[in-house]
């Protein structure tokens, strides 16, 4: 497996501001890669640099082991599909899919055979004659998706292409994406802030904050195993928990929690001292008699598949408990005291 | 410009307003606008007065002495009259070039300022506009005082040495074009920028990321879509440039007599022929009609939505 895209040292600054700080990451060829972060986090200017749209000030950006940094946009092997669309509104759908490759002068009957191929595949024939704004959103997006496949491009870029979707049609455009991915076996980068999106459609995620990668992994990786408190806070819910490390020795923290009860839990890079724990909500379990923490239970909330439970430890920091709502669990009653357990794994330490 | 306003507003609001809010409007216009063009319809077929006016009797005279012509004393055969035709002609070519000089000028101009961050685009606005306070007539005249041979233009350009003798620009075709492009440049400028203001500029981006190249993207994306801007501009400047009678009149001699100046010596002073006059006035509404209608055809097939 080859690498696609090679960003190396790529730093842009928009006069004082730095959008993007000495990012380097390799996305495989064939592999579906997501940029996820917050709003401002860099990562669709880093879209926007492979594209073409953004010079870099420092770096550079190899696609298979060109470098293309100084390239224009047209000279790109690499489609983009927009957040907006950005469909041209005077032409029908198939001149729109046909576009890119009119430019790559291919000629008009391959053109438009092509482009009925990338049609067919996004389920949209019968609309092959209408103009952009006689479509839904949903269907926009699939000629807007099209379009940017018809060329074959080396890369397909998707900026926040769900976003303008209602929560249904999002849900259905995630496996259509995957399934499109595996298909035609074409690198997909794809910019999000949600997490949820980046988690079930992803190879590998790239985790960014503040113009830097914060981590890179698989789904697994990046939930389980989160390298800081950033990463920990920022994908799915966590409870973090100042502690005291007592000392680590081959790779173990012996570490004190709030309550004064003695755990141990893996750590690296990590030495004695005041640092986080993170534990996730759905790793932790009532049980009856001795448990790691004592809590009182504040709030149970129920959010159909799941009840969340609002506990609040002796010193009053908050810690909240995810429970499934089966019928053969005791539900905590508000105000009790009750006995927490971590499961096997699930306190992962953070250095401050 | 019809085009540009029923765009900007929505179907819903079109069919929700009342339709006698529009008395106001048809009183206006039946009183000052149609009546006016209704009377000289009906002088053009009058018979002439010698001192101006007319007699209230039918007559086709006025337009027949505007296409046909029977030699100096009326008894030869009847044979196309050239004078007024090549009179026309020479002013749709005169208010033609004024009106692609405007666009080479005004479509960089409006693109500029539509890519402006948008709290100060309206001083740029205001900029284009800021000559328009002084009347036309001023203006003109100053604009003739600007370009004569011993002028401040022929002079700055001989010291730079970019010239050796005076530029004679006086009373030729070119100071008339530059009096027109003068007058009229902003009536391009404005519907433009409303044009370039509305697009979505992701699109450029999008023709690029599909390997169109600037050009192709300006030929391919960005004219077709700000078309309706660029049509309303020139018809703002084409149809009132056929008609000016104040830029040739000062800055143009005999060799660059156009309609506006021939209708107008119609009705001035004594020599005039008002049936003569209303009735170039009626060929000269009617020309500009079928360039309207042109319009409106080119409009509706590039605007289907």
């Amino acid at each position: 497996m080859g690498i696609a895209i090679d960003i190396e040292g790529v730093t842009k600054r928009f006069g004082s501001f730095t959008a993007l700080n000495d990012v380097s990451l390799a996305i495989n060829d064939n592999e579906f890669f997501t940029l996820l972060g917050p709003s401002g986090c860099g990562k669709t200017t880093l879209l926007r640099m492979i594209a073409g749209f953004e010079g870099t000030s420092e770096g550079e950006i190899r696609l298979f082991g060109e470098n293309i940094a100084k390239l224009d946009p047209n000279l790109r092997p690499v489609n983009t599909v927009f957040q907006q669309y950005a469909l041209f509104p005077h032409m029908s759908v198939i001149d729109n899919v046909a576009f890119g490759l009119k430019m790559k002068g291919i000629d008009h009957v391959a053109r438009r055979k092509r482009a009925g191929e990338m049609l067919d595949m996004v389920h949209l024939v019968p609309f092959a004659d209408r103009m952009p704004n006689q479509l839904s959103g949903g269907q926009q997006q699939r000629v807007a998706l099209a379009r940017a496949l018809a060329p074959t491009p080396k890369v397909l870029l998707l900026d926040e292409p769900l976003s303008a979707l209602d929560l249904k049609l999002r849900q259905a455009m995630r496996v259509e994406l995957k399934t499109l991915q595996q298909d035609t076996g074409i690198t997909f980068i794809f910019v999000t802030h949600d997490q949820e999106e980046a988690l079930t459609m992803s190879d590998r995620i790239a985790v960014m904050s503040a113009g830097r990668v914060q981590q890179i992994g698989t789904s697994r990786d990046i939930y389980e195993a989160p390298q800081n408190r950033f990463v920990a806070d920022f994908i799915g819910e966590t409870n973090l928990l100042a502690v005291l490390v007592e000392d680590v020795s081959g790779g173990v923290a012996r570490l004190t929690l709030p309550g004064g009860h003695l755990i141990q839990c893996p750590a690296s890079g990590i030495g004695a001292g005041k640092h986080h724990l993170s534990i996730r909500p759905e790793r932790l379990g009532f049980v009856v008699g001795e448990g790691d923490l004592t809590v009182t239970v504040e709030r149970v909330i129920y959010l159909g598949t799941d009840l969340q439970v609002i506990t609040r430890l002796d010193n009053g920091e908050a810690l909240n408990v995810r429970m499934q709502n089966a019928a053969r669990v005791a539900v905590p009653e508000p105000g009790a005291r009750v006995a927490l357990k971590l499961e096997e794994g699930a306190a992962r330490l953070l250095a401050d | 410009m019809a085009s540009l306003i029923s765009q900007s507003g929505t179907k819903d609001t079109k069919q929700a307003t009342p339709i006698r809010l529009l008395w106001p409007t048809w009183v206006v216009i039946g009183f000052f606008l149609l009546l006016p063009v209704l009377m000289m319809a009906v002088y053009s077929f009058l018979t002439k007065e010698f001192r101006g006016g007319v007699i209230w009797e039918f007559s086709t005279a006025a337009y027949e002495q505007f296409f046909v012509t029977r030699g100096l004393f009326g008894d030869e055969p009847a044979q196309i009259e050239w004078t007024y035709i090549a009179i026309f002609w020479r002013s749709l070519w005169q208010a033609g070039l004024a009106t692609i000089v405007c666009l080479i000028v005004g479509f960089p101009t409006a693109w500029f300022i539509a890519t402006r961050p948008a709290d100060s685009r309206g001083i740029w606005l205001f900029l284009i506009t800021i000559p328009y306070w002084v009347n036309l007539l001023i203006r003109t005249i100053s604009l003739k005082f600007l370009i004569r041979d011993n002028g401040p233009m022929n002079d700055v350009l001989m010291s730079f040495g970019v010239i050796d003798s005076p530029l004679s620009l006086v009373n030729t075709n070119t100071a008339v074009l530059l009096g027109l492009f003068y007058s009229y440049l902003p009536f391009m400028v404005l519907p433009i920028y409303a044009a370039v203001e509305r697009y979505n500029f992701s699109l450029s981006e999008a023709a690029s990321d599909l390997y169109a190249s600037r050009w192709v993207t300006l030929h391919e994306i960005v004219l077709p879509i700000v078309k309706p801007g660029i049509v309303a501009g020139c018809i703002l400047v084409f149809v009132p440039s056929l008609g000016a009678f104040l830029a040739p009149d000062l800055l143009g001699g005999a060799k660059t007599f156009m309609i506006g100046s021939l209708i107008e010596e119609q009705f001035k002073g004594t020599q005039g022929n008002w049936p003569f006059g209303a009735a170039v006035a009626m060929i000269l509404m009617t020309l500009v009609m079928i360039a309207l209608l042109f319009y409106a055809h080119a409009a509706s097939k590039g605007g289907k939505e």
